[in-house]
C-alpha cells in the first residue's frame, strides 16, 4: 500500500510519524540516530558528524531528502494565470522547463509563505512550499480554470549538492547534465522511470535536485551511492544545511518570518519589502494578491528591513536582540551560525526601520554558556550586502566535475 | 443569631471563590447552602455504590489558572488531568477524531477532504485571535458604555486598544464572530459536512439555540477559551470529579477562616432602610451580614429570594425577561465494563475524550427544532465522556462511569411539566442512540442518573436547568451580563452583589465571576484587592 | 470631455437612477445600462397579465429616502402617491382581525396591557430605528484602519447611540443583535398580534423570528418611518412609478439611460476600469463604472474574481444571497372579500401570520431548502387605491410569501405549482370564495427574481441583513465605502450600506464617493 492510501486509513493515527521512501537506506546510514519531524516524516539532523556533512557540501556532495517538502501540482488552462495573480512576480517569463523563486501575499501584502514555481512542461507547474497551501491554493482559484492537486506524497526528492554534484549525475546516466543552467529542468530515463533534474538547491553551491516516483526512490539513491562513491559523496541532515542556507541567503519560513495566515498578532507579518525580497516584486501586472498593499507600502514606508549581518567574534548571535548605539533595541535575529567557509559570525535580522542601513552603528547581544557558566557580550555588527558564499562554479555552465 | 461581613448565598465553585477571597481578605464570611452537599453545579456525588458521577458539569478547562495558583488548590486537593482524544462518529461507520499531535489530526481532516485539512489552519488562527484578545478580559469587570467615570472610560480604552492590536479586519471579524451561526461561521472555512458537524457541536452546549442560529459562533469560543496548562482550547478532568473543584475551593475557603452552612435554603434576602442585612432561611435562622453575595442566577435572584418591595420594578422585569431557558440534559451512567465502539476499533486513543454520534448539520439543527417544538430531541447530540479511563478514582477497578450530555431538552414537555414517564422516554432515546454505536453498550449499564431540565432545576436550582446560568448570547454577555447597567457585579440594593455564572464573563467552571465579584466588593469596602490579575496571552 | 471623464452606472434600478441623476447633477457625462425592456431594477411596475399591473417586485414604499424625493423633485417628475400611511390589517381565520395604525389598535381585541404595550413599543422601535436611519447618507466608517473622517464617522455612530439617553442605549445594545421573538415575547400576549410584529422582522429575509438578527431587520424596515415618511405607501402606478421618476430626473439633468442594454462585463486598463462591455458585442469607454447590480454579480461574473485579490474574493463569495420570499400577483373580476374584513380596509396591508410559533415553523421548513407549508403573506391589494393597475371594477393582489428558499436546483413547474397552490389555499382560509374570482396568477420564486431581476440568490435586499452584512461591513469588510479595490469601479446598490428597500440613499451615497475620489485624485 502506498504512504498515501496509508494515511488515508481510519488507523492512520497508529503511525505519527512516517518514514520517505529513502528510510532503508538513510536510517541505515544514521549513526548519530538523530531525527526530527518535517510534516508528515521524521527527517535526519545529521547522519554521522555535522560539521563533515557541511563540509561534503562545499568540498564534494551531499544528498538530503527532501521528500516531505510540500509539492503542489497546478494544471489547467488558467495555470498561468492563476500562479500571476498568486505570487508577486511575473511567472510568464518562468519558461517551460525552467524553475522560479517566487513569493506569495495576502490582500495586505504580508508574505504567507515562500517557494518555487516549476514549470514542468508548457502549462503544468508544480509548487514547492514550506507551508501547505492547498487551502489558500483553492480559495485562490475561484475564477480560473484551473486544478490543484497536493501532490507531496507521489514524488520522492532528493537533494545533490557540492561541487562534485554534476560528476555524479554524470555516472549514473544523466548524460548532458552539465549542460543545465541555473534553474533549468531536464528529464532522464532512469531505472525504468523518468528522473526529473532541476539545478535548484538551498546550499548556494553547485546543486541539483531529483525528482522521482517513490517506487524508484531507493533504485536512485543507490546509484548515486554506488557511482558517487569515488566523488566523495555523503548524507546531509538539516543541521548541515541550515549553516549552508544561511551562508547562501536564503529565508526560512517559520524562522525568518512567521507566515501570514498564522500570525495572531497584525505586527508579526512581514511583507516581501521586509524580507528584502522587493526584486521579486513585479508592480507592471495589474493584478497580484497584495498589490495594493504593497503599492501603498512603496509610498507610506515600510515598518521594517531585512539584513545580513556580520558579527563580530565567533559567538553565533541566535535569537539576539540588536541594539543601536543608544541601546535601544532596534532589531531581533532570526537565524545565525558561524560560517565555515566563509570565516565569518553571519546572521539574519529582522530591524526595525530605519535601522539596518550599511554602517550603522549596530550591536548584538550574545549568551553563551561554556562550562555550565553563562556569559554575555555585546558584539559589533556589520550590515553586508550579498551572500556569505557565493561561488563562481554556482552558476557556471557547462558545470565542473569538481 | 450571628453576625457576618459578608453572606455568601449558594456554594457553587463561584460562590466558594468569592468567599474564599472575602474570607482572605480578613472578613467573616459564611457561605449558605441549600443542599446537604457543597459544590452547585460543579459537584460529584457516590449514587450508585462505588461509583463517583460528575452529576452535573463533567469535564474542566475554563477554571482559570491565575485562581488556581492563587488559592493554592492544588494543596487543597485538586488536580486537573488533561485527557485528548475526542471523535465523532458517523451512522456509516466513519469517523473524525480529534488527535493532539498536529500531523496526524491533520492528516485525520484530510481522509475527508483535502482542503479542509489545510483550512483548519486558518480556523484554528482566527479562534485563536478570538482567544487571545477574550482571555485577559475574564479576570476584569466590563465597563459601562454609557458611562462616563473615568474607570469605565479607562476601561472602554483598554478594550479599543486591545481590538487595535489585533488590525481592522480584527475588529471585523470579531464583530461577525459574535453574531454569525456556527454554521455560517463554518461555511468559510469547510466544505466537508461531517468536519463542520464536528466542530459544531462547542457552538450549541448548554444553549437554546440551533447551529443554524446567529449567534451561536460565540458559544463556540466560550468553550475554546480555557485552557490546560497554556494549552487553549483543551479540556481535562478534575481527579475525583467535578466536585473536587469545589472541595478544594472550600478547603480553601475554610483555611482563611470560611463557614459553611449546608441544608440551609435561603428564602430571603432581609432589606432594611435600601440595604441588606443578612439572610433568612426557610427553617428561620436569620444570618446577618452588611453584604450579601448571590451564586444563585439572576432570574433566581431577584424572583425566588427577593422580597419585590425591596427591589426597583425594572430589575424584577429584567429578571423574568432573562433569557435561561433549560435545553439540556445529562445521564450519569454506572458501567459493568468499557463498551466497544467498533467504528473505532481496538484501543482507540480517541475514546479517552469526548464522543459524538453525528452526521450532518441538518441532523444537528432538526434537534433543536424537536426542542422548539416542545419535545427533546429525537436524534439529540450527546457529548459522550468515559471519564474512568482516564480517572481511576471514578469506578472500581474494570468497570466504568459514563457521562452523558444531552442537547436538547426542554424545561418542559408541549407546555406542562415533565413526568416520570417523560424521563423514562428520553432516557431511552439516549441510551438507544449510543446502543447504535455500541453493541454491547446496554447491557453493561448497571444504573443510570437521569437529569432533565427539571432535575437540575429541583437539584442544583438552575432555573430551567440551564448550565450557564443564562443563555450566551450578545445581549446577555459583557456590559449586558446579568443586565445592561447591573453588570459590575452589584446590585440593586445597597451591599447586594451577584457572583454566579449570570455575571461577566459567563458559565462553565471558571471561578472568574466569583472572583472578579470579590474584587468589586473589595473595592467597595476600601480594602486592598487581592485578587489576582489575568495573565497577558501574547 | 474624454471617456476617462464618462460614468457608466451598470443596471437601472432605484440606486442605479438616483446615483445617475446626483452625478449627473454635478455635471458629470452619465450612461445608464439597463438590462431590462424597462428600468426599474425590483422598483418595477409589471403587467402579468393583459390590462393587469401590479409592482412586480417590491410592493410597498417604506424607506424612500424624504431628502433624495426633494434633491430630485420626483414630485414633479410626476411621482403622486395613491395611498400613504397604510394601516396594518394583521387577519385572523376566525375574522377577530386586528387593525393597526402604527403603534394604535383601530379595532380589534387586545388586553389592555397588550394595547399599552404595543404604543410603548412602537414608539421605543422608531426611536431605535431612527439611530440607523441617521447613518443612512452616511458612508460607513472604517474602524481600525480608517483615518480622520472614520474616526469622526464612528464617534458620530457612538453619539447618535449615547443621544438616546442612558436607559435607552442600554436598551439599544441589548436588543439590536437579538431576535424579535424574545422581545415580543417580552411584552405582549397576544399571539396574533406578535404573528403580525413578527412578520415586519423576517418579511424577506433569511430568518425565522427565533433567529438573532431579526430585530436588526425590523428597525432597518421601520427606519423609513423614523425619519418621517408616514409609513407604508402606494405610489401611483405602482412602484415602477418611483423608478420612473428618478429616472425622469436623471434624464432632466442630462443623463443617458439605455434599457435592453444588458453589460457582459466590466473591462480594465491595467489596474483601473477601461469601461463596459455589452451582451451585444457593444463596448462602452468609461473612467468610472457604478454598479446597480449585486455584489456577488458585480464583482464575480461582470468583473471576474482574477482581477480582484483572495481574500476580498472569499469575503464576496460569503457574502450570504439566499432569497427566501416569493412574490404572488393575481388578477380578480372582482374586490376579493376577507372574511369579516370591511371593504374600506381591503387596500390596507394585509398580513397573514397568526402567530409566533406559525412563522417559526415556516421557516423551519425553509432552513432545509423546502417552501412553507402554510406560508405567510404580506398582500396588498393596490388596485383599490390606484386605478390605474386594473381595469374598471377589476383589481390586482400582491403578496409576498414567506419562505420560498432559493433553490438553483430545482427545475420545472412543481414547485412553482405547489406552492402557488399552498398560497391560494391560505389566502382562501381568510377569503372564502376568492379562488373562484382569479382570472390570472403568476408566482415569482427566487430563482425567477434572480434570473428576471438578475439578483444573485433573488434576495430582495441583494443580500442579508444581518449584523456581520451591516454598515461598515456591507457587503464585506474593508470595502463598505462603496469604492471597490479596483480603480473606477463602485457599487452603489443595496448589497451596500444602508441595504434593501426603495430608498435611494446607496445610490446617493456611491455618487457622493465617486465625486469624493475625484476630488482626492
Amino acid at each position: 500500500m502506498s504512504i498515501k492510501d496509508a494515511m488515508n486509513r481510519k488507523d492512520h493515527f497508529r503511525r505519527a510519524v512516517w518514514e520517505t521512501p529513502f528510510h532503508p537506506r538513510t536510517s541505515a546510514l544514521n549513526t548519530l540516530n538523530e531525527w526530527h519531524r518535517w510534516k508528515d516524516y521524521t527527517t535526519a539532523d545529521a547522519y554521522f558528524d555535522e560539521a563533515l556533512e557541511y563540509a561534503a557540501i562545499r568540498n564534494a556532495c551531499a544528498v538530503f531528502d527532501l521528500t516531505p517538502m510540500t509539492k503542489h501540482l497546478i494544471t489547467g488552462p488558467d495555470a498561468l494565470p492563476f500562479l500571476n495573480r498568486l505570487v508577486t512576480r511575473d511567472v510568464a517569463k518562468i519558461k517551460p522547463g525552467k524553475v522560479g523563486y517566487c513569493v506569495w501575499c495576502d490582500d495586505n501584502g504580508q508574505v504567507i509563505d515562500d517557494g518555487t514555481i516549476f514549470h514542468l512542461r508548457e502549462g503544468v507547474y508544480r509548487l514547492c512550499s514550506q507551508e501547505r497551501q492547498l487551502d489558500w491554493l483553492t480559495r485562490s482559484g475561484v475564477g480560473f480554470d484551473v486544478t490543484i492537486v497536493e501532490d507531496t506524497h507521489d514524488v520522492a526528492a532528493l537533494a545533490l549538492q557540492g561541487p562534485t554534484s554534476c560528476a555524479v549525475l554524470k555516472a549514473i546516466g544523466c548524460t548532458g547534465a552539465e549542460k543545465l543552467k541555473p534553474f533549468d529542468i531536464a528529464y532522464f530515463p532512469f531505472a525504468g522511470s523518468e528522473l526529473m533534474i532541476s539545478r535548484t538547491g538551498f546550499t548556494g553551491d553547485l546543486g541539483y535536485e531529483l525528482w522521482i516516483d517513490p517506487e524508484r526512490a531507493l533504485d536512485l539513491w543507490d546509484a548515486l551511492f554506488d557511482k558517487g562513491r569515488i566523488h566523495g559523496i555523503r548524507p546531509m541532515g538539516t543541521h548541515a544545511l541550515e549553516v549552508a542556507r544561511i551562508e547562501a541567503g536564503f529565508i526560512q519560513a517559520q524562522v525568518d518570518f512567521h507566515p501570514a495566515d498564522q500570525a495572531i498578532m497584525l505586527d508579526r507579518s512581514r511583507s516581501p519589502f521586509e524580507l528584502d525580497l522587493g526584486r521579486l516584486v513585479d508592480f507592471s501586472k495589474p493584478v497580484f494578491n497584495g498589490r495594493r498593499a504593497l503599492l501603498q507600502e512603496k509610498k507610506n514606508g515600510s515598518r521594517f528591513r531585512f539584513v545580513k549581518l556580520d558579527v563580530e567574534g565567533n559567538k553565533p548571535a541566535r535569537s539576539a536582540y540588536i541594539y543601536d548605539k543608544n541601546k535601544n533595541v532596534v532589531g531581533t535575529v532570526t537565524s545565525a551560525e558561524w560560517s565555515p567557509s566563509a570565516k565569518a559570525n553571519i546572521a539574519y535580522a529582522s530591524m526595525h526601520m530605519p535601522w539596518g542601513r550599511p554602517g550603522d552603528e549596530l550591536w548584538a547581544e550574545i549568551y553563551y554558556q561554556r562550562e555550565l557558566k553563562w556569559s554575555r557580550v555585546m558584539a559589533r555588527c556589520r550590515v553586508v550586502e550579498g551572500a556569505f558564499w557565493d561561488p563562481p562554479r554556482k552558476r557556471a555552465t557547462p558545470a565542473a566535475d569538481f | 443569631m450571628a453576625k457576618y461581613d459578608a453572606i455568601v448565598v449558594g456554594a457553587g465553585h463561584n460562590g466558594l471563590t468569592n468567599a474564599a477571597y472575602l474570607a482572605r481578605s480578613g472578613l467573616k464570611v459564611l457561605v449558605v447552602e441549600r443542599n446537604p452537599w457543597i459544590g452547585g453545579a460543579a459537584v460529584s456525588r457516590e449514587i450508585e455504590k462505588g461509583w463517583i458521577y460528575s452529576n452535573c458539569s463533567y469535564v474542566c478547562s475554563l477554571l482559570r489558572p491565575e485562581l488556581f495558583r492563587d488559592l493554592e488548590l492544588a494543596r487543597h486537593g485538586l488536580q486537573i488531568v488533561p485527557y485528548g482524544g475526542g471523535v465523532s462518529i458517523t451512522s456509516n461507520g466513519d469517523i473524525l477524531g480529534n488527535y493532539t499531535d498536529e500531523q496526524v489530526q491533520r492528516r485525520e481532516f484530510a481522509r475527508h477532504n483535502p482542503r479542509d485539512a489545510d483550512a483548519y489552519h486558518r480556523y484554528s488562527t482566527d479562534v485563536m485571535r478570538q482567544c487571545k484578545f477574550i482571555r485577559p478580559l475574564l479576570l476584569r469587570t466590563p465597563p459601562d458604555p454609557t458611562s462616563l467615570k473615568p474607570r469605565d472610560l479607562r476601561e472602554m480604552i483598554f478594550l479599543g486598544r486591545e481590538l487595535n492590536k489585533f488590525g481592522e479586519q480584527f475588529i471585523y471579524d470579531t464583530l461577525r464572530f459574535y453574531s454569525m451561526s456556527i454554521a455560517d461561521f463554518l461555511n468559510e472555512y469547510f466544505e466537508s459536512d461531517v468536519v463542520k458537524c464536528h466542530l459544531s457541536g462547542s457552538g450549541i452546549i448548554g444553549s437554546a439555540m440551533g447551529v443554524y442560529s446567529p449567534g451561536t459562533a460565540y458559544v463556540l469560543l466560550h468553550h475554546y477559551m480555557g485552557d490546560v496548562d497554556g494549552s487553549i482550547g483543551a479540556w481535562g478532568f478534575a481527579r475525583g470529579g467535578m466536585g473536587a473543584v469545589s472541595k478544594a475551593i472550600a478547603s480553601a475557603f475554610k483555611s482563611f477562616g470560611g463557614e459553611i452552612v449546608t441544608d440551609a435554603s435561603v428564602e430571603r434576602v432581609i432589606v432594611k432602610s435600601g440595604r441588606v442585612a443578612g439572610v433568612a432561611t426557610e427553617s428561620g435562622t436569620e444570618y446577618h451580614a452588611d453584604i450579601v453575595v448571590s451564586n444563585l442566577d439572576p432570574r433566581r435572584t431577584f424572583t425566588k429570594i427577593f422580597d419585590p418591595r425591596d427591589l426597583p420594578p425594572a430589575i424584577v422585569e429584567k429578571a423574568h425577561n432573562w433569557k435561561i431557558r433549560g435545553s439540556s440534559g445529562k445521564l450519569n451512567i454506572a458501567l459493568d465494563g468499557l463498551p466497544e465502539f467498533p467504528a473505532l476499533g481496538k484501543d482507540n486513543p480517541l475514546a479517552y475524550g469526548d464522543m459524538h454520534f453525528l452526521d450532518s448539520l441538518e441532523k444537528m439543527e432538526r434537534a433543536y427544532d424537536d426542542w422548539k417544538n416542545g419535545s427533546w430531541s429525537k436524534e439529540p447530540y450527546l457529548d459522550l465522556l468515559i471519564p474512568s479511563m482516564t480517572d481511576p478514582t471514578m469506578a472500581p477497578p474494570g468497570k466504568h462511569f459514563m457521562s452523558v450530555f444531552v442537547q436538547y431538552v426542554p424545561p418542559k414537555i408541549h407546555g406542562r411539566d415533565w413526568t416520570d414517564a417523560d424521563r423514562d422516554g428520553f432516557k431511552n432515546t439516549v441510551l438507544d442512540q449510543i446502543g447504535r454505536y455500541s453493541p454491547n453498550f446496554k447491557s453493561l449499564v448497571r444504573h443510570v442518573e437521569c437529569r432533565t431540565p427539571r432535575e437540575l432545576e429541583n437539584e442544583v436550582g438552575l432555573t430551567e436547568g440551564n448550565i450557564f446560568q443564562g443563555e450566551l448570547t450578545m445581549d446577555q454577555l459583557l456590559f449586558n451580563r446579568p443586565f445592561p447597567g447591573y453588570a459590575q457585579y452589584r446590585g440593586p440594593v445597597k451591599g447586594f452583589y451577584m457572583c454566579g455564572s449570570g455575571t461577566h464573563p459567563g458559565g462553565g467552571v471558571m471561578s472568574a465571576p466569583g472572583a472578579n465579584a470579590a474584587r468589586e466588593i473589595l473595592m467597595d469596602l476600601r480594602r486592598p484587592n487581592i485578587v489576582p490579575a489575568g495573565w497577558r496571552d501574547d | 470631455m474624454t471617456d476617462r471623464d464618462r460614468i457608466v452606472v451598470v443596471g437601472g434600478g432605484h440606486n442605479g437612477l438616483v446615483c445617475a441623476a446626483t452625478l449627473a447633477r454635478a455635471g458629470r457625462e452619465v450612461v445608464v445600462l439597463e438590462a431590462a425592456a424597462q428600468i426599474g431594477g425590483a422598483s418595477v411596475t409589471r403587467e402579468f397579465a393583459k390590462g393587469f399591473k401590479v409592482s412586480g417586485c417590491a410592493h410597498l414604499s417604506y424607506l424612500l429616502d424624504a431628502g433624495i424625493a426633494r434633491e430630485l423633485k420626483l414630485a414633479s417628475h410626476g411621482l403622486k402617491w395613491a395611498r400613504s400611511g397604510m394601516k396594518t390589517v394583521a387577519l385572523a381565520a376566525a375574522g377577530d382581525h386586528l387593525v393597526l395604525d402604527g403603534g394604535k389598535l383601530e379595532s380589534g381585541t387586545l388586553s389592555e396591557s397588550d394595547r399599552t404595550a404595543l404604543v410603548a413599543y412602537h414608539a421605543q422601535m422608531l426611536r431605535f430605528a431612527r439611530v440607523l436611519a441617521k447613518q443612512h447618507n452616511r458612508r460607513p466608517p472604517r474602524l481600525g484602519g480608517g483615518g480622520r473622517s472614520d474616526l469622526i464617522g464612528a464617534g458620530m455612530l457612538g453619539l447618535d447611540i449615547r443621544l438616546l439617553g442612558r436607559e435607552s442605549m442600554r436598551e439599544f445594545l441589548r436588543i439590536a443583535g437579538i431576535n424579535i421573538y424574545d422581545v415580543l415575547e417580552e411584552k405582549f400576549d397576544s399571539p396574533l398580534l406578535k404573528g403580525a410584529l413578527a412578520l415586519d422582522a423576517v418579511l424577506g429575509t433569511n430568518l425565522g423570528p427565533r433567529s438573532n438578527n431579526s430585530v436588526l431587520a425590523l428597525l432597518h424596515r421601520l427606519s423609513g418611518q423614523a425619519l418621517g415618511n408616514n409609513g407604508p405607501s402606494i405610489p401611483e402606478g405602482g412602484m415602477g412609478a418611483v423608478s420612473e421618476a428618478m429616472a425622469a430626473a436623471a434624464r432632466t439633468a442630462g443623463a443617458t439611460i439605455r434599457t435592453g442594454s444588458p453589460v457582459a462585463r466590466i473591462t480594465l486598463d491595467g489596474d483601473h476600469v477601461a469601461g463596459v462591455e455589452l451582451e451585444s458585442g457593444e463596448k462602452i469607454a468609461a473612467g468610472t463604472v457604478v454598479s446597480n447590480a449585486d455584489p456577488a454579480r458585480t464583482l464575480l461574473s461582470l468583473l471576474g474574481a482574477r482581477h480582484l485579490e483572495t481574500g476580498f474574493v472569499h469575503h464576496v463569495r460569503h457574502f450570504r444571497t439566499k432569497g427566501m420570499a416569493a412574490k404572488l400577483h393575481l388578477a380578480f373580476d372582482a374586490l376579493p372579500a376577507f372574511a369579516r374584513l370591511p371593504a374600506e380596509l381591503a387596500g390596507e396591508r394585509l398580513v397573514i401570520a397568526p402567530d409566533l410559533v406559525h412563522l417559526e415553523h415556516a421557516f423551519d421548513h425553509a432552513k432545509y431548502g423546502q417552501c412553507s407549508p402554510d406560508p405567510a403573506l404580506e398582500i396588498t391589494v393596490p388596485s383599490v387605491h390606484d386605478k390605474t393597475l386594473a381595469p374598471a371594477g377589476k383589481h390586482v393582489l400582491s403578496a409576498i410569501v414567506l419562505y420560498a428558499p432559493h433553490d438553483p436546483r430545482a427545475s420545472g413547474d412543481g414547485p412553482r405549482r405547489e406552492l402557488l397552490e399552498r398560497t391560494l389555499g391560505v389566502l382562501e382560509r381568510h377569503a372564502p370564495g376568492l379562488r373562484r374570482q382569479i382570472v390570472a396568477s403568476e408566482l415569482l420564486l427566487p430563482a425567477d427574481l434572480e434570473r428576471e431581476f438578475r439578483i444573485t440568490g433573488g434576495h430582495w435586499h441583494h443580500g442579508e441583513l444581518a449584523l456581520d452584512q451591516f454598515m461598515m461591513m456591507r457587503p464585506v469588510p474593508g470595502a463598505a465605502q462603496y469604492a471597490m479595490p479596483v480603480g473606477g469601479l463602485f457599487l452603489c446598490g443595496a448589497g451596500c450600506h444602508p441595504g434593501g428597500g426603495v430608498m435611494g440613499s446607496a445610490g446617493r451615497n456611491a455618487a457622493n464617493a465617486v465625486l469624493a475620489t475625484e476630488r482626492s485624485a
